[in-house]
């Protein structure tokens, strides 16, 4: 084993070598991609200079696709194959989107929308992995060399399924995905840190097809959220679709065929970016039937246009504002994030509500991926000068279907992150042995109103007479504010342990499949990738442990010692065999053989923490 | 060594058990756990270690959310002495209070069918002085039966903690309310 390094607790083994960690802005509009070099936060560019990455999907003849500028080019060409805006999709069915407006063939399939295209049916979490497939590229081309992982932004306001697809999409993109992390906490991580803010901040970030609003309380390198509310359908994307339906209306023209849907909407777009600055926008185009459109679209119609789209992100706003107890005397300062809040009128109006004027000082663009590098950079394990803590919270309740159709809540929104509640579940009829659980996700009160996240029938429970078995089903959510249920009988001494996985993500097999499909070669068979994931997962135990006894072995026996390194030492032999499951068993060994130890590890460092100046009020 | 796991909440921030908190100590006390036990602090560390990360920062935050908020400090601090302030067999109220619940719940159906939001704000606004009273109340009564310990059943705070609990109650109804209204404009 190589000579020990002694570092800081959860820090790296080897201080000196920067480990390369990304963040990354995976947008309805644009997606981009930032890192940490030389403790500053850049975004990284592509070969012509560019940071933004249009979050547009082209998929060509004979298999080739191209993410970009490029498919940008194609969108109004070869619309059915060219894939804009696909994070609306992400978890999402079709009953949750309207299709009329759009050019694409759409199908579903486990709960989630598919789009035909002349490469297949492909999922909105394939064509997101195409995405992040090039921002990865990009990244390993710029930093020359083997990622750690990468953080990956979300809307505070996703649902446990779009998160799920999310970090599903990460995956097949081969990237280790360290954290999701809510765009609004991203964007106040690169605020708060450029400016040494102290107070409550207003997160108000407008996108391409979400709205977030968050509020959080920064206080030396901790960031809490109080209070996040949104709408996960809102965004600059509805601005551009009011002005197509205003262009329709006044040119008088009939529902359109796709490719003059996407040369519209674009002609649109631009308009709406031309008014950021000017009084009107000339908006001219030729239709595929010869018909010739030229129109003028004012400042002041715009934003009659979309006044009501406006007026739509206060309510949210005002609803953070309540959960977190505050009135806008508290607010220290409001940060506008996302490309939409470019629009005089949104500043306006955010203007107006908060009494005064919203933070513009960085790249309303840039500021989320920037953010996210910052907090790869920590998670990666490089040591920063700054400490920081991002104490995220859930956007939505949990609840379960009860009686009639009706939620009970379980986990409450706005509960800080991670959270576990359990909840006791009896039979309601003599000798029953399952039961049917039903979570959903949301504020309504009847579960149909609420999202679906899964069903799931829990088997084996012993025969009783009614009421008399006890069922404890317990929900976490994770700091990724993804939800795993687990549920035990109690009643009994045979403890039946589930675990059950939501429905909707995608199962070890899907994912081989996919990756079968597109990679088209033997490589990428299931047992080869089972193989190096359980050699990676070997490794990064060794080296956690090797830090953990380099730093804090005093805290046990020699002989506990000894015994944890005869692990490892078993472990670093087993790992070079062809066999996964023997390195996943050496893995599990070595990790109860370090329960003790790092239990002492995490009560020592506690007591350090509460140590000093409070040791006076311990009178345990 | 004995697990965090297993101390109760004051225990854990290193608090003495009372009503009338330093909500400053607790906070800062709650982010030095956090800074060492959240999740963020293990991403690249061994499973056990992601496990124990995970019980304790959710622990830390069950904890926090416990005494951070006055109803639920009150009714924790009665749990550890054995009492349950609400109890299906323990529902009786004062006369006086209950006559005030109709009021509060009268004026909240109201002002929800007549749509006035101000008149809802209103009422969270005394509710929210209600609780105020209630709280100091519940200070001194609390803290001095905490004092007393064997000598003493909680009578009288288990009443008042079951009050705050039901203003508690009330308020969010209001919130509820207004939230409703505000998506119907």
């Amino acid at each position: 084993m190589a000579l020990l390094q002694i570092s800081e607790p959860g820090m790296s083994a080897a201080p000196h070598q920067h480990k390369l960690a990304i963040g990354i802005d995976l947008g309805t509009t644009n997606s981009l991609v930032a890192t940490v070099r030389s403790g500053l936060s850049h975004a990284l560019n592509d070969e012509h200079g560019h940071a933004l990455l249009p979050s547009v999907v082209h998929y060509l003849e004979h298999g080739a696709v191209e993410v970009g500028f490029n498919a940008q080019k194609q969108q109004n060409i070869d619309p059915h194959n060219t894939i804009v805006s696909v994070k609306r999709f992400m978890g999402r069915g079709l009953k949750d989107i309207d299709v009329s407006q759009l050019p694409y063939r759409f199908t579903e399939a486990g709960g989630m929308v598919q789009i035909e295209t002349r490469a297949g049916i492909k999922s909105p979490v394939e064509i997101s992995s195409e995405i992040l497939k090039t921002l990865k590229t990009r990244a390993e081309l710029a930093l020359g060399g083997e990622l750690v992982g990468a953080v990956i932004t979300v809307p505070a306001y996703f649902d446990d399924a779009q998160r799920q697809a999310t970090k599903d999409a990460a995956r097949l993109a081969g990237i280790n995905v360290l954290r999701l992390l809510n765009e609004p906490t991203a964007a106040a991580v690169a605020y708060g840190l450029d400016n040494a803010s102290q107070g409550v901040y207003v997160i108000y970030d407008l996108g391409g097809g979400t709205f977030d609003v968050s509020i959080l309380k920064l206080s030396k390198g901790v960031f809490e959220v109080l209070a996040t509310n949104g709408d996960s359908a809102l965004g600059g994307d509805d601005f551009d679709h009011r002005i197509f339906c205003w262009i329709l209306e006044t040119a008088k023209l009939s529902p359109r065929k796709a490719h003059d849907t996407r040369l519209l909407l674009s002609k649109a777009r631009e308009a709406k970016e031309w008014l950021t600055e000017h009084s009107e926008a000339n908006i001219s185009c030729l239709l595929s039937d010869g018909e010739f459109v030229n129109l003028i679209l004012s400042s002041d119609k715009f934003i009659a246009l979309t006044a009501n789209l406006v007026q739509k992100t206060l309510s949210p706003t005002r609803k953070a504002m309540r959960d977190a107890g505050l009135t806008i005397e508290d607010i220290n300062g409001v940060v506008m994030v996302g490309g939409a809040t470019r629009m005089p009128q949104v500043r306006k109006t955010i203007e107006e509500y908060f009494k005064q004027t919203p933070l513009t000082n960085l790249d309303p663009d840039k500021v989320v991926a920037l953010g996210a590098a910052i907090q790869a950079n920590v998670l990666a394990g490089n040591k920063s000068d700054e400490d920081l803590l991002l104490l995220d919270v859930i956007p939505l309740s949990l609840g379960l279907e009860t009686y009639g159709g009706l939620t009970e809540k379980v986990i409450h929104r706005n509960s800080t992150l991670p959270v576990a509640r359990a909840q006791e579940f009896t039979t309601y009829k003599d000798g029953q042995t399952a039961m049917s659980i039903h979570v959903v996700q949301g504020e309504r009160e009847l579960v149909s109103d609420c999202r679906s996240l899964a069903r799931f029938e829990l088997r084996g429970i012993p025969s009783m007479v009614a009421g008399a078995a006890r069922i404890r089903v317990t929900f976490t959510v994770d700091a990724d504010g993804l939800l795993s249920v687990s549920a035990r009988e109690t009643s009994t001494n045979v403890e039946a342990h589930i675990a059950v996985k939501p429905s909707y993500g995608l199962s070890e097999d899907e994912i081989t499949n996919i990756l079968k499909a597109s990679f088209n070669c033997a490589e990428a068979d299931k047992k080869a990738r089972m193989l190096a994931e359980a050699r990676v997962a070997a490794g990064a135990i060794l080296e956690a442990v090797t830090v953990a006894l380099a730093t804090d072995s005093a805290l046990i026996s020699v002989a506990e010692k000894q015994a944890i390194e005869a692990e490892m030492q078993r472990l670093d032999l087993i790992k070079e065999s062809q066999d996964d499951d023997a390195i996943h068993k050496g893995i599990e060994a070595l990790n109860h053989a370090t329960e003790a130890f790092a239990a002492a590890r995490m009560n020592a460092s506690v007591s350090r923490a509460l140590a000093g100046k409070n040791l006076e009020d311990i009178k345990l | 060594m004995s697990s965090n796991l297993h101390l109760n909440y004051f225990e854990l921030f290193g608090l003495s058990p009372k009503f009338n908190l330093e909500l400053a100590k607790l906070e800062s006390n709650f982010r030095k756990i956090q800074s060492e036990s959240h999740p963020d602090r293990f991403v690249t560390a061994s499973p056990t270690e992601k496990l124990q990360s995970m019980q304790l920062a959710t622990l830390a935050n069950e904890a926090y959310q416990t005494l951070k908020n006055p109803a639920n400090r009150a009714k924790y601090l009665l749990a550890l002495q054995g009492i349950e302030a609400i109890a299906e067999t323990n529902t009786a109220m004062p006369l006086d209070f209950l006559m005030q619940q109709m009021e509060w719940r009268e004026a909240l159906e109201d002002a929800t069918s007549a749509k006035d939001i101000s008149a809802l704000e209103n009422l969270l606004r005394e509710m929210q002085q209600e609780a105020k009273l209630l709280q100091t109340e519940l200070g001194l009564l609390l803290d001095q039966d905490l004092l007393l310990n064997k000598n003493t059943d909680y009578t009288s705070a288990t009443d008042a903690t079951r009050k705050l609990i039901f203003i508690d109650k009330v308020y969010a109804d209001i919130n509820k309310a207004i939230e409703q209204l505000e998506a119907t404009l």
